[in-house]
């Protein structure tokens, strides 16, 4: 079972529907055609170490992906924050860590909109 | 210089908040020490040899008097009562303990600094020339590029799990005092007519595989700075390997995939995200420039100095030594130095640091820089204050005549300090120094750099010292490799390694006959070492080194 983390905090499994599932070392230039018409797709993370997903995320978007997007494996409360500036609209844990790094430590970091320095430069 | 605005003062006290609650989260199980681990690095909390070490960055090495002071109260606060500058214009306190650290960050908070990305896999400290806007050779300021380089870099939601650590130089003189052909980005202001614009470097770097970053682009103009350095950060995270941490720096990426496969990779991201930035950072850009205008410089003559140097020899010899052309004629730049002779190079005492912040009160704007070279630099000096300035560096100890000498090397912290440590290398440059100048041989020697690191991953730069000294372990026993004929300026190369190692107490006599054979060949006193290698080649200094016997085997 997994949990699923939006700004308002835990949820359950809730999306019935198909899923484009994206490995880290997806090729950048096939984005496009591997999540043309979908309405989910899932990048895996797996091992929060690995900053791959968010750049494949914030690609994602800048080629005018709108579904759902969403980062699931091994992601920590800390990174929330980088995973929804990157495009994510949430995240998707094992039980395991949601009960190490319960529900505040990820609502904590629901103000992931403020104090970022690079919207303010983009503009 | 530059003042917090709202923003950044909300970011950082955020941010200090954040880490305390890491602390805190790490201490009651929510966080494994695996998973705390980057999360401190990010704060530049590493765990050394004996004790946590706290890297605090000096954003492009510019410190303002009350900030200098600051370091002072952490380090007679929470350490033992010095730190360390780094070649990476940090500085190092090496004894905090994990529960103090929160309130370490919080005191920096106070003075606008804070220890965020100077380690970890992420953009860390942007460096750049410890003579900014000061020099006379300049096309123009670096540093306000610097500073919106951090604001960009800080915190960036992509950037903060690379492959690898991603370090950013940039310069704004073509004599580059920021070394940035070892950077893993590299930027030099250029002006093409009458715009200014960066000539962008990628994949230089130090460490086990040295490399001199090649040119990615040779014109950039100025406002498309931020995009483009995102298109290389982004491809390289993508692009870099995370098989082989030996290989995950952007140097390999960029010499695996071909520097033409990886700009074509860049440029295309570039064209594709330029238009999401709407120029706003070029508004940002401007303030922030209008920030870093240099002080009211002072209008005294310049005659008591010129009499000072003829009188007094031992002003003369500091002047000539650690001076500096600054752009304004009756102002000069001063490097202090904190590599007297047998000490170590780079620490200072909170003595020291609390003098250096008043005589910048006193003579220097209130300003103050860290030199990659570990160093002190009081930017904008007006000549006539040099006597006095001097005058009290003499009595503080701090009056070390020896900027570009053979004294003025750098060295890692190894053995001494540091958990990746294969050998010592602070007693090897004490003793280098102590040893020449005992021979009274160091003045004679003239201009030339030592640079020695404890172990492969290279901090001490040794590769780019003209006499590079690295220090490792061959069976339990210290053994040093001599390269030659590095340099780390404009005429940037990685020295070449001179034969078989030597034991420890072999180094300083091997140092000795490498230059004992350069003042016999050389030219004349105006031609330097580095000069004379590049006019005969090694094959003099490894005779020196081996003897002609060795050569043949
Ligand atoms: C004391 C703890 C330190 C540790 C554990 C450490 C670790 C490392 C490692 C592992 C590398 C190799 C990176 C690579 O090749 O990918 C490296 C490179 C480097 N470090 Fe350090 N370092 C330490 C202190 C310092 C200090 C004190 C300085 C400045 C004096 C410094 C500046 C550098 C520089 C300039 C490089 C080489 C440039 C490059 O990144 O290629 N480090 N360090
Ligand atoms: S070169 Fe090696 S010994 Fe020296 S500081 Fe770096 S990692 Fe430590």
């Amino acid at each position: 079972m997994s949990v699923i983390v939006r700004d308002d905090g835990f949820h359950a499994e809730d999306w019935a529907g198909a899923v484009v599932e994206l490995a880290p070392d997806t090729d950048a230039g096939q984005l496009a055609a591997l999540t043309a018409g979908a309405e989910m797709v899932r990048v895996a993370f797996p091992a929060f170490s690995d900053g791959r997903g968010f750049t494949l995320g914030r690609r994602l978007r800048a080629l005018g992906f709108t579904g759902r997007l969403r980062a699931a494996g091994h992601v920590i409360a800390d990174q929330y924050a980088m995973a929804r500036r990157s495009g994510f609209d949430e995240v998707e844990i094992s039980d395991e860590l949601a009960a190490r790094q319960p529900e505040a430590q990820w609502k904590a970091r629901a103000d992931w909109q403020a104090h970022e320095y690079r919207a303010r430069l983009r503009g | 210089m530059y003042n917090y605005s709202d923003f950044d003062e909300a970011f950082v006290r955020t941010r200090a908040a954040q880490f305390r609650a890491q602390v805190e989260r790490r201490l009651d199980g929510s966080l494994t020490e695996d998973e705390f681990r980057p999360l401190r690095l990010m704060n530049g909390v590493y765990l050394q040899l004996h004790a946590y070490m706290l890297r605090v960055a000096i954003p492009y090495g510019t410190l303002r008097a009350d900030q200098m002071r600051q370091l002072a109260h952490i380090a007679e606060t929470y350490d033992k009562g010095y730190g360390h500058f780094t070649t990476r214009q940090n500085i190092q306190f090496n004894w905090p303990k994990l529960t103090d650290l929160p309130d370490i960050i919080d005191a920096l908070a106070d003075v606008q600094m804070h220890a965020i990305q100077t380690s970890g896999n992420t953009i860390r400290n942007v460096t750049t020339d410890a003579f900014a806007g000061a020099a006379a050779d300049e096309v123009a300021d670096p540093r306000p590029v610097a500073e919106l380089i951090r604001q960009w870099s800080t915190d960036h939601a992509e950037f903060q799990f690379l492959p690898r650590k991603f370090k950013i130089a940039i310069t704004g003189s073509a004599e580059d005092r920021a070394v940035i052909r070892a950077h893993d980005v590299g930027l030099e202001l250029v002006k093409r007519g009458d715009e200014i614009g960066f000539k962008v470097l990628v994949g230089g770097g130090l460490g086990r595989t040295p490399m001199l970053a090649p040119v990615i682009r040779e014109f950039l103009p100025k406002a498309d700075l931020l995009p483009y350095l995102e298109a290389i950060v982004s491809t390289y995270n993508l692009m870099g390997r995370r098989d082989n941490k030996y290989k995950a720096r952007i140097k390999i990426t960029v010499f695996e995939n071909g520097l033409d496969t990886f700009r074509a990779a860049v440029e295309e991201e570039f064209a594709r995200i330029r238009p999401e930035f709407s120029g706003v950072d070029q508004e940002v850009l401007a303030g922030i420039e209008a920030q870093f205008a240099p002080p009211a410089f002072k209008n005294t003559p310049v005659e008591f100095y010129e009499k000072s140097l003829a009188v007094d020899p031992l002003f003369k010899a500091w002047a000539t030594q650690n001076l500096a052309a600054h752009k304004v004629e009756n102002h000069a730049i001063v490097t202090v130095s904190i590599k007297e002779h047998g000490a170590t190079p780079g620490d200072a005492s909170a003595d020291q640091m609390r003098l250096l912040a008043d005589l910048a009160d006193r003579y220097g704007y209130g300003e103050l820089r860290i030199s990659h070279e570990q160093n002190v630099v009081l930017p904008h000096v007006a000549k006539a204050d040099l006597p006095a300035i001097h005058a009290e560096l003499l009595r503080a100890g701090l009056a070390t005549a020896n900027v570009g000498l053979l004294s003025d090397i750098i060295a890692c912290p190894g053995m001494d300090y540091c958990a990746l440590a294969t050998a010592r290398s602070i007693p090897v440059a004490q003793e280098i120094a102590t040893h020449f100048k005992a021979l009274g041989l160091e003045e004679e020697i003239g201009g030339i750099k030592i640079k020695i690191s404890g172990c492969i991953n290279a901090c001490g730069h040794h590769h780019v010292g003209h006499i590079g000294i690295l220090g490792l372990d061959r069976a339990g026993v210290e053994n040093y490799q001599i390269t030659l004929g590095g340099d780390a300026g404009p005429l940037a190369a990685i020295g070449e390694r001179a034969g078989p190692g030597f034991a420890y107490d072999e180094v300083v006599p091997a140092i000795e006959r490498i230059l004992r054979a350069y003042l016999a060949i050389r030219a004349g006193r105006e031609e330097t070492f580095i000069e004379t290698f590049r006019r005969l080649g090694p094959a003099p200094f490894k005779e020196a080194l081996y003897g002609e016997a060795r050569d043949a085997a």
